[in-house]
């Protein structure tokens, strides 16, 4: 934030610099709070009705505005003006604040994402404990959600995905865990500094399992068993109407960019790129420019691959999806972490081009043999589903 | 007075009322619910109170484990009991007399002692000592768990194991 203080006191000279700095700092919270939520929410439902619509051979939204990008405005309008039910025996205080508690449990995390050299809410210490601590607050939105609607429906689906939410947080943690013993800080500005070569190509494993808990955590497809409308009755939100439920519909796009902005700034190196750091200043407000590009372009790709999935692949009953989480991601993570701490300990890796060769090697080794003794199993138990069914077997 | 110091006081205050208020909250409320959300309110006070005192570490771990996991877990109990919303239930059973002066002559032991101890305010008294460094940058804190105090890690990690599998052993569906 240096480089907008030392900006603005040059354009304001009355301005002393605690005043910027604090002037600064309301604007950009206020930019966070009001501004980004109706950004993504329009951008990213857009985009989301597009690309499914392309992947399912049809157009998409094409009547409101050119090429339908006014789309999200339509919908933003429509729940406004929906009419507010309130079920009678709700718990009314419980009832109105849970959408407004899932929304903050988002926007709390949006304030540890470095979206471009320098430019970072708090640059705190232990950046990547306080974003998953902070995704407990979205769970007990959720149980309150649930609780309150007074109706069975409601309240089963609220145990469903708070079951959910918790179970995938542990191979969220393990995950953040390999990035951070390699990167040697839990602070997000040094993790972005120690992607000479982006964790992607370093840690594949890591960046498998965080990215499909983080789809998990968000309850999008193919994990959105909870809240889709074939299923249980839209779940946890069957009750809300009108801006409250569009306060949940918010609370599930911004998640969804800030969760494919923590893929960006932990696996595809943040807002580094070609030519900053070298050829543009870090610290001047066109190298700022050129990282928060850089930023936006990574994010998009993982949203898009996040939309890629949920088009292609069918819904998880909620014990396959438990099952997936406890089962195979928490032991996977868990070698994964004990191959990544002995590659980083052995003595004669310790160079760190030789290193980077090493925890790939360990990472994709752990993948190959995970995936080979679960294929060995499946085919165990099909061949004696199959010897039981017509008394063969292939 | 600096304004610092001003606005360290102000927000001392606001969360002293949201720890205090809560804890009231859960004791006061009729409705059970209500009172567990009271208590979250309460952690989420004492958050704010680890954050002044410059403990980042252990804000963010009291956020993560009170409130993400314990307040959650009292949550579910509290939702899975009867009785929830009886509004016509009292709130004090046959026994109020005597719980009564039990919480006054606690509350008389625990103000004498706050009274009449030498309580060290200055940070740098508080981390004279490394074993006071609690609340330094998380690096001193690794080593500190896994130096001098490796043992009660070692333990507390035990416990928390056995109780993971005395959970998953009793959540079991028992096989015919």
């Amino acid at each position: 934030m240096d480089t907008i203080v030392l900006w603005l006191t040059n354009l304001i000279p009355q301005m002393s610099e605690p005043v910027a700095r604090l002037v600064v700092h309301l604007v950009y919270a206020g930019v966070l709070s009001f501004v980004a939520p109706v950004v993504v929410v329009v951008a990213f439902t857009y985009m989301e009705r597009k690309v499914i619509a392309r992947i399912q051979d049809r157009v998409g939204p094409n009547r409101a505005g050119p090429l339908g990008v006014l789309q999200g405005l339509a919908d933003a309008v429509k729940m406004l003006t929906k009419e507010d039910i309130t079920p009678q025996n709700a718990d009314r205080p419980v009832y109105n604040l849970a959408p407004g508690i899932a929304v903050i449990g988002v926007i709390l995390i949006y304030a540890v994402l470095p979206f471009a050299p320098g430019v970072v809410g708090a640059d705190l210490n232990v950046g990547v404990l306080y974003i998953v601590a902070v995704g407990g607050i979205g769970t007990m939105a959720v149980l309150m959600a649930g609780w309150s609607s007074d109706n069975k429906y409601s309240m089963l689906s609220a145990f469903r995905v708070v079951a959910q939410m918790i179970s995938y947080e542990i191979p969220v943690i393990i995950a953040l865990l390999m990035v951070v013993l390699v990167a040697g800080s839990m602070q997000m500005g040094e993790i972005i500094a120690a992607q000479d070569v982006p964790f992607l190509f370093t840690l594949p494993l890591a960046f498998f399992i965080f990215f499909v808990a983080t789809i998990a955590e968000i309850g999008r497809s193919p994990f959105d068993l909870l809240e889709a409308e074939s299923e249980i009755v839209a779940g946890f939100h069957v009750e809300y109407s009108g801006m409250k439920f569009a306060f949940f519909f918010i609370g599930e796009y911004m998640h969804l960019f800030v969760g494919a902005g923590l893929v960006t700034t932990l696996f595809l190196g943040g807002w580094r790129g070609p030519l900053l750091g070298n050829v543009v200043s870090d610290a001047s407000l066109f190298g700022m420019l050129l990282g928060f590009v850089y930023f936006l372009i990574k994010t998009v790709f993982v949203i898009f691959l996040m939309i890629w999935v949920r088009g292609t692949l069918p819904r998880f009953r909620i014990d396959h999806l438990l099952d997936f989480g406890w089962k195979f991601l928490v032991p996977v993570g868990l070698f994964g972490l004990m191959a990544v701490a002995l590659i980083l300990k052995l003595p004669f890796l310790s160079s760190s081009g030789l290193q980077w060769v090493g925890l790939l090697v360990a990472n994709v080794a752990v993948i190959v043999i995970s995936l080979a003794l679960v294929s060995m199993a499946a085919r165990r138990s099909r061949s004696v589903a199959l010897r039981g069914v017509a008394g063969a077997d292939r | 007075m600096p304004v610092y110091q001003i606005v360290h006081v102000i927000v001392f205050l606001i969360l002293t009322v949201m720890t205090l208020g809560g804890a009231l909250g859960v004791v006061v409320s009729r409705n059970l619910f209500h009172s567990a959300l009271f208590l979250v309110l309460s952690f989420a006070g004492v958050v704010g109170y680890y954050v002044l005192l410059d403990a980042g570490f252990l804000a963010v771990v009291q956020l993560l484990i009170y409130i993400g996991a314990i307040a959650i877990l009292i949550l579910f109990a509290v939702m899975l009991t009867r009785g929830l919303m009886d509004k016509r239930q009292s709130q004090t059973n046959q026994q109020w007399l005597i719980a009564g002066l039990a919480a006054l002559l606690t509350f008389i032991v625990l103000a004498v002692v706050l009274w009449q101890v030498d309580w060290p305010v200055a940070s740098e008294q508080v981390l004279a000592s490394p074993s006071m460094a609690i609340g330094a940058k998380g690096s001193q804190l690794g080593q500190d768990l896994l130096g001098t105090y490796v043992i009660p890690f070692e333990v507390a990690s035990v416990l928390l194991f056995v109780a993971l599998i005395g959970a998953v052993i009793l959540a079991r569906e028992t096989e015919s």
